[in-house]
């Protein structure tokens, strides 16, 4: 480790060295780890106005966290049903939404990775980039109007007799799940395209040539050696879909709250960081346990997927 | 079951580029048939026409009597092995050589027997449950031959399969090659830029060039009569005279070259001779056909100058300028126990005999 150390600073030079320390230091510590930190803190002390920090009154507790699971004391329900329905609607839709995103990124990925050709594969991607010029919010509210009872899409069924009369998008939850389909497709696609793109044409070929069908040869050659790329493609989505704030909060339908939501009114509206921050916590948790899970279910290890 | 295959006026054509021309083949059934050429030779490309990967732009390509057009790479009774051989890195060695059967819905116990059997034959012996990747660059070599034998084709393809050995592994293989085709008996057709591999292998050779098939025999012809100047050039060692053609008679030519007037036989293409009076010819001469001039009679003698000697042990190789030649020559001889007994710059005569010459009306010659 000493010599590690060594031969790093000599390799760098000094400065160099001690900028990179100093920068990648900087940012796990302060912005990663520490900010985490403070928020399990948070989650396990009473919710006290910020006046009372740091006094006898602001002293640790597991109540936010049986709070999620049990409810107020005053409820009459032996659970609390309504935040754990959410949570578990959340991280199914976020699944879902994963599997929509998987689904249409894999054809897609291979297309550009071994069937486009220069000029046409090169459009294909910036014409998948620059859409993500726009920003997050604009692109929601342009879905909702796009899906709105007299948005283009409406608009368009309707007049080719598909349907009598617009359908609900928003409140059918079809607005949501395409707004979050479509903002995470690019963390879909090039993890998935890189990984194609290393393999080898001639595996392909050979298993084309030993009397391969399609199917099989994507089943057997193409998606285990894609394998990290789709785990990392995967993951980044699910996290992320979990985690999301801004697509729920335009297009979701007015009965269907997103975990975030609650943990958005615990921190803004009711004022109880407290009870936000274990939310977080337990969201955070949940969605790493279940990557971790997945990965060992699929014999993926973690260090593939950084490749 | 084995299949003969025929190229029926084959043209292969990448927009403006024509990477085959006019291709006529037959290939017998059972032989071990090779392409051998430099690279960019259009050889890979018709071996990928046979393979149904490539459609020809003309033509027809024929397998058993059967026209291939519209047959898929998975449904032809060919197997290709791949120059880089293209083994599955994430399967078993036994997966890897009974894809072709999973492919055919075999059941796994029999695709294990199946496998244990294919590893007896490559000599590997209870190595199927290894990932490839564990296994040496002859030991892959063999298990892409015995996958490819899985899928029990009537003709197998290899793509240049020995080119990524070094030599004495790829020497071994040539003779085990040899050895599967006979045992099998199914069709080779193998695809080499080493003219070594494509003379000690093969029943027939195509020597092929700029996508045209330049001469179609046995080794042993292609070698000794040379039906264009690039074949004579590429294959093995050629001294070449340039000069023009003097007079012809009966299966002799006369061509005047800077070292004087050379005879040698007036090559022939489809029966007839190739060469006529005041045409502009090569004339081709061995390195062992050449001999230093001492009693015997020779029915051409030229004078060169020594220019270096080279010891390879069994053989003496001595460089030659010549009067109107930039180009040295090179004459081999064995080393019997005498020395050359010439000093490098000494004038000396040398003399061949017209039979061991072949005149060739002015080509292409082969990159050096």
């Amino acid at each position: 480790m000493a010599d590690y150390w060594q031969t790093f600073f000599r390799k760098n030079g000094k400065s160099l060295a001690l900028f990179l320390l100093m920068s990648v230091g900087f940012w796990m510590f302060l912005m990663i780890i520490l900010p985490q930190v403070f928020m399990l803190d948070f989650s396990l002390r009473t919710n006290v106005p910020p006046p009372l920090w740091g006094t006898d009154a602001h002293s640790y507790t597991v109540e936010h966290y049986k709070y999620m699971l049990y409810g107020s004391a005053q409820s009459t329900q032996s659970y609390n049903y309504v935040d754990l329905s959410v949570f578990g609607r959340t991280i199914l839709a976020a699944i879902f939404v994963t599997l929509i995103d998987l689904a249409l990124c894999y054809p897609v990925a291979y297309y550009l990775a071994h069937v486009a050709q220069g000029g046409w594969s090169r459009l294909m991607v910036m014409s998948l980039i620059i859409p993500f010029w726009v920003n997050e919010l604009l692109r929601a509210f342009a879905f909702k109007i796009m899906f709105g009872s007299t948005g283009i899409i409406n608009n368009f069924l309707v007049w080719v007799g598909i349907l009598d009369q617009p359908y609900d998008f928003i409140r059918g939850s079809v607005a949501l799940y395409s707004g979050l389909s479509y903002a995470y497709i690019l963390l879909m696609i090039f993890p998935i395209y890189n990984a194609i793109e290393s393999l080898d044409k001639n595996q392909i070929e050979a298993a084309r040539d030993l009397g391969s069908p399609w199917w099989r040869i994507h089943w057997r050659v193409v998606i285990p050696h894609a394998k990290p790329g789709i785990t990392s493609g995967c993951t980044m989505v699910f996290m992320l879909t979990a985690g999301a704030l801004a697509a729920p909060q335009i297009l979701g339908g007015p009965s269907s709250l997103w975990f975030t939501q609650i943990i958005y009114q615990a921190f803004n509206q009711a004022g109880n960081w407290s009870r936000g921050s274990a939310y977080a916590i337990i969201l955070l948790a949940t969605c790493i346990i279940f990557v971790l899970l997945m990965m060992r279910v699929f014999k993926v290890k973690l260090g593939e997927i950084a490749r | 079951m084995s299949a003969d295959v025929q190229l029926d006026n084959v043209w292969i054509r990448f927009g403006d580029f024509v990477a085959a021309r006019e291709a006529n083949i037959h290939i017998q059934e059972g032989e071990f048939f090779s392409f051998l050429g430099p690279s960019g030779c259009g050889k890979t490309t018709l071996l990928r026409a046979v393979s149904g990967f490539l459609d020809p732009s003309d033509g027809r390509v024929l397998i058993g009597g059967q026209d291939m057009a519209g047959i898929g790479p998975n449904k032809r009774p060919t197997a290709l092995i791949f120059q880089n051989l293209a083994l599955f890195p994430l399967m078993t060695v036994w997966e890897n050589i009974t894809f072709a059967l999973e492919v055919k819905g075999v059941g796994k116990q029999d695709r294990r027997k199946k496998a244990d059997e294919l590893l007896e034959l490559i000599a590997l012996p209870g190595q199927g449950e290894k990932m490839v990747n564990e296994l040496s660059g002859g030991q892959k070599q063999r298990v892409a031959i015995a996958r490819a034998l899985a899928a029990e084709p009537s003709v197998l393809l290899l793509d240049e399969p020995l080119s990524a050995l070094d030599l004495k592994l790829r020497q071994h293989m040539r003779t085990e090659l040899r050895v599967i085709q006979q045992r099998v008996g199914i069709t080779f057709i193998y695809i080499t830029h080493d003219q070594g591999e494509a003379l000690t292998m093969s029943d027939h050779v195509a020597v092929m060039s700029q996508g045209v098939i330049e001469q179609v025999a046995d080794g042993n012809t292609i070698y000794d009569k040379p039906e264009s100047a690039f074949v004579a050039s590429f294959v093995g060692e050629n001294n070449l005279f340039t000069g023009k053609v003097k007079e012809t008679s009966d299966d002799y030519a006369i061509v005047d070259t800077a070292s004087g007037e050379l005879r040698a036989r007036n090559a022939q293409r489809d029966g007839r001779a190739q060469l006529s009076t005041g045409d502009n010819a090569y004339v081709f001469v061995r390195p062992e056909s050449l001999k230093f001039v001492d009693d015997r009679k020779f029915d051409n003698q030229i004078f060169a100058h020594v220019d270096q000697q080279e010891f390879e042990g069994n053989f003496w190789q001595v460089f030659f300028n010549v009067k109107g030649s930039d180009k040295r020559i090179k004459l081999s001889m064995v080393n019997d126990g005498r020395s050359v007994g010439h000093g490098l710059g000494d004038e000396v005569p040398l003399g061949f005999n017209a039979d061991l010459a072949v005149a060739l009306p002015e080509g292409v010659l082969a990159a050096e």
